[in-house]
């Protein structure tokens, strides 16, 4: 057999970052030609995705391989290693990021802030170094990787740098990140036991007492929680995600979060040996706030992409809940429930990676076409740009938790996960868990309601600025990336029976059981997680069914009567004078969560007396986080810097005499 | 499958497409009589269908295509709800196509596309529907989850036809988790169908309207789709609640007699049940819209406290 032909996985991953690296690096050959760098490069970046996520397939379904790449500090290389967990993410990775690169091509336009070959440059890294995340195996190459990744996508969101408020939340972003990856050092400090061996396999062998373990559980869970935008580190994500670029948005929501979520799932339950039940109650807590906090404040946003960041927000709190949920399985030992809830875990990470990239993308085509953000400036979008319009639609859908989309089945297999929980020894875990149930049904109720938000008032309706009726579709390339990750979004829903498939050695890493064969044994058709007569849902029957309902009476009702058609002007309850300003903005639709959600917001209200010449009504919900923790932490280190810089007189002859009075004093110190 | 839970699936399918809007013409009536006024026709509802089947279909000029399938999404979504609920026999060959959480799935979508079709012309009634169908969705979804899970619970399935067999097979006896679910239910029935206390069917005045508010741009054939996927939500509902509260009379598996007695018994429990919802209707006063969401969170935490019940007593 010729060896030099035999390519593994692991060898495919690499060369795949190579190539982006390639790509990349061939932005910097000619940085102004944009003809390069869109028509060329970012493509040939969507053919190496494509090829990472085919790869990936592959490395789901063989044995664990390890490499060790003699780059980096003498005798200390890169360890690096693919199992089934790394492999599930780099698909995901792979088959989003060729739809946002295919999208890219199309999207980004000359004369913004960066020029387009430094742009390519930083994409190709961002996402080399996503996948160097998911397959690095020791301490040092992870944290180089995390970081090449913080910083190759704070230069992407500042890309519009000229912007102030655009450079402030990449600040933002990017200290929050920092802060984020020292408790992921720390974490790691801890994990490796005091033997001063920094890979994963060595932390895996070591057994850390209940103290130590939750120690570096609950630092790798900040650290990865600031990443992943856990209350209350997610401050940075409303900010962070409008600033950059769709594509770049896109990235982040789709694809980076993942990476945190993948961290907490590698240390929490591959590197760590042993897990305790209430690691998985913190992570539960933690994760339903986050998400019940992202939904509300998503349903108030004006800004289209603001809105969708806290709708991230929410969905990585479903994933934490699911996550928790597992960790409490594990902790009592029942690992055929932990599987289950990690199998919802990965497939609505895989699924949020394709709606919600979908919808940046969408918003960024809405962005381009009409140059506005502002929802309250929008409408009436799916007449002037249908192809958008309609793939919007089905990601909205699918991020709404709506049969049989893909957003659905995930909820349902989170929401089976809590209903076959009788019987953990613990009575006050059984009554916490119909508790979160009831707040995870609150939360997907909520998600449709901000998705019907955020499609009706950018897409329904009478458009609300006379401009909007020049807005033009979306470019082919554009449109090619929206159609892939639709495409994805509806096959996610209708074949979950393959996806499990493809999560089920994944959960055999993770905890050492999987849902598969149970799912295959129903046939590909109906899913099946525990017992078909106890619960099952098949997708496909289910959309072939509304469609044949839906063809049968359309088919009956013109047969039996008639297809005439008369269109008028609209009735309006005969009201004569209607235009744009009556229907409802942003604002408006998100008035009853506000209203009903109202100890979420912190208030700002100015409401014009009747005496007003130009009344003016001004309304600001933000966020308590921000005045009850940053706040007060900003204050304070602003007054201990004044306590430092009382020190500092700028007189020569005083910094002399602390130079001379600290050497007293060491002399004191040292002769006593 | 064989061809007796054909038979039985076919039969309950026509029985609610058919029978539904006979179901709203006797609430009707029955409310009529307790408001003291002459009833109109039992048929009437059939008779606004074939007269509205017959209009010329008027559209807005600025009508998206999405205006105009939104009516067959929601019947066709409206008779699959009707075809998996067991109404009749526990044998039915689509019931595995969704169990009792994709059912709540399946009344979302009819809710999400009937609220963009209401936003899609850009009236102010319209939008002012779709939000307040929302409002009320986010908290009567969630609670109708709720009721079911309680039910899920006691039985370990969320398969409904699993769900009725294990409850119709059980000794009579008030169980108190599904005390609390049935007042859950019902509140979320009221809300979900439009009716008195949170809407008002019959209302004439726009700004106090949720349901109406959003189908007035529809005319003719779409509007008597939607009227009539209105018929069939509150057949479905009422089906629910008689599964999972008074499953008796519902034919189990391969039991042609069961079947033959199963029809009259959902006739007699659907007139019973209906003439209830007439006198909730005539007995209570609409509120304002800020108190739906206190009603529905009241009963969100009703079925909330069901399942915590079941939890603490066992039963």
């Amino acid at each position: 057999m010729d060896l030099s032909l035999q390519l593994l996985p692991i060898d495919g991953v690499l060369i795949a970052v190579g190539l982006w690296i390639l790509v990349g690096a061939a932005g910097m050959v000619r940085p102004a030609s944009f003809f390069l760098v869109a028509r060329v490069l970012f493509p040939l970046g969507a053919l190496v995705s494509l090829l990472l996520a085919i790869v990936a397939v592959a490395g789901l379904f063989t044995a664990p391989q390890v490499a060790v790449l003699p780059i980096g500090l003498p005798g200390l290389p890169f360890h690096l290693r693919l199992d089934a967990l790394s492999a599930f993410f780099l698909f995901l990775l792979g088959a989003a990021g060729a739809g946002i690169s295919i999208f890219a091509s199309g999207y980004f336009r000359k004369g913004e802030g960066t020029p387009p070959g430094l742009l390519c440059l930083l994409y190709h890294l961002f996402v080399a170094s996503m996948a160097m995340v998911m397959v690095a195996d020791d301490a040092y190459v992870f944290m180089v990787m995390w970081e090449l990744m913080a910083l190759s996508s704070f230069f992407l969101v500042t890309a519009n740098h000229t912007i102030p408020a655009i450079r402030r939340a990449g600040y933002l972003y990017l200290l929050i990140a920092h802060i984020g990856a020292l408790g992921i050092l720390l974490a790691f400090g801890v994990l490796q036991a005091n033997t001063g061996d920094y890979t994963f396999a060595n932390m895996r062998a070591q057994h850390l007492s209940p103290f130590w373990a939750s120690t570096a559980f609950l630092l790798a869970l900040f650290g990865f929680g600031a990443k992943a935008g856990m209350l209350p580190l997610h401050i940075w994500l409303p900010e962070a995600h409008p600033a950059a670029p769709s594509p770049v948005s896109a990235l982040m929501s789709g694809v980076m979060l993942k990476t945190a979520i993948y961290g907490i799932l590698r240390v929490g339950f591959e590197v760590l040996q042993t897990q305790l039940w209430w690691w998985g109650v913190l992570a539960i807590v933690l994760g339903l706030s986050t998400a019940l906090f992202g939904v509300v404040f998503s349903a108030v946003q004006t800004d289209m992409k603001r809105l969708l960041a806290y709708s991230s927000i929410e969905n990585i709190g479903l994933l934490l809940v699911g996550m928790g949920l597992a960790l409490l399985f594990v902790g009592y030992g029942t690992s055929a429930l932990a599987a289950l809830a990690l199998t919802a875990v990965l497939y609505h990470a895989l699924n949020h990676a394709f709606f919600k990239s979908l919808l940046f993308l969408c918003t960024g085509a809405v962005l381009h076409a009409t140059g506005e953000r502002n929802l309250g400036k929008l409408g009436g979008l799916l007449r002037t740009m249908p192809w958008v319009g309609w793939l919007a639609l089905v990601g909205a859908l699918a991020a709404a938790g709506l049969p049989p989309l893909n957003g659905f089945v995930s909820e349902w297999l989170l929401l089976q996960s809590f209903l076959f929980t009788l019987g953990l020894p613990s009575t006050f875990v059984n009554m916490l868990l119909p508790v979160v149930a009831a707040g995870v049904a609150l939360v997907a109720a909520l998600g449709g309601y901000v998705m019907v938000k955020f499609f009706g008032v950018i897409f329904l309706g009478q458009p609300r600025e006379p401009a909007l009726a020049r807005s033009h579709d979306a470019a082919f390339s554009e449109r090619a990336g929206l159609v892939w990750l639709a495409a994805g979004c509806v096959l996610l829903g209708l074949f979950p029976v393959t996806v499990i498939a493809l999560i089920d050695p994944v959960t055999r890493v993770l905890v050492g059981d999987g849902v598969g064969p149970k799912v295959a044994a129903n046939g590909w058709l109906m899913l099946a997680p525990v017992a078909a007569e106890r619960s099952s849902y098949s997708p496909l029957l289910f959309l072939l069914l509304v469609a044949a309902s839906c063809a049968l009476t359309f088919a009956l009702v013109r047969r039996l009567y008639h297809g005439r058609i008369r269109r008028s002007p609209p009735w309006d309850c005969g009201y004569p004078l209607l235009n744009a300003r009556m229907q409802d903005t942003a604002e408006g639709f998100g008035q009853p969560i506000r209203q009903v959600f109202e100890p979420f917001f912190r208030i700002d209200r100015h409401l014009p007396s009747p005496f007003d010449r130009h009344p003016v009504y001004r309304l600001s919900a933000t966020d308590h986080v921000w005045h009850w923790v940053y706040l007060p932490v900003a204050r304070a280190v602003e007054g201990l810097s004044r306590l430092v810089g009382l020190l500092q007189q700028g007189r020569i002859s005083t910094y002399l005499m602390y130079s001379f009075v600290t050497l007293i004093l060491m002399l004191l110190l040292v002769f006593r | 499958m064989t061809a007796y839970s054909v038979l039985a699936q076919v039969l309950a399918l026509l029985l609610a497409v058919l029978g539904a809007p006979l179901l709203t013409g006797w609430i009707n009536q029955c409310r009529a009589w307790l408001q003291n006024r002459s009833a109109p026709p039992l048929l009437l509802p059939y008779r606004t269908l074939h007269k509205l089947f017959h209009k010329d279909s008027v559209i807005a000029e600025n009508a998206s295509p999405l205006f105009r399938i939104a009516p067959y999404i929601v019947f066709g979504v409206m008779v699959l709800a009707c075809g998996i609920v067991p109404s009749l026999s526990t044998d039915l060959p689509l019931a595995p196509a969704a169990d009792a959480i994709a059912l709540v799935g399946l009344f979302a979508v009819a809710r999400v596309f009937m609220s963009l079709a209401a936003m899609d012309i850009g009236t102010a009634f319209g939008t002012l529907g779709a939000r307040r169908e929302m409002l009320v969705g986010f908290l009567a979804e969630p609670a109708l989850l709720m009721v079911l899970f309680t039910a899920a619970f006691m039985t370990q399935s969320t398969s409904l036809a699993s769900i009725v067999e294990t409850t119709a097979s059980q000794e009579f006896a008030i169980v108190p988790s599904l005390a609390f679910a049935g007042v859950a239910f019902t509140m979320v029935s009221l809300a979900e169908n439009a009716r008195v206390p949170v809407d008002n069917p019959a209302t004439h005045l726009e700004l106090t309207m949720i349901h109406e508010a959003m189908i007035l741009e529809y005319s003719g054939r779409h509007l008597a789709l939607m009227e009539w996927a209105a018929s069939l939500k509150l057949f479905a509902y009422s089906s629910i609640g008689l599964a999972l509260f008074f499953p008796w009379g519902i034919a189990q598996v391969h039991d042609p007699v069961g079947l033959l007695l199963a029809a009259p018994a959902l006739v007699l429990k659907l007139a019973i049940g209906g003439a209830g919802l007439a006198l909730i209707e005539t007995v209570s006063a609409k509120m304002r819209i800020f108190r739906v969401p206190e009603f529905l969170a009241g009963a969100f935490l009703l079925a909330v406290i069901g399942i915590l019940v079941h939890f603490l007593l066992g039963a």
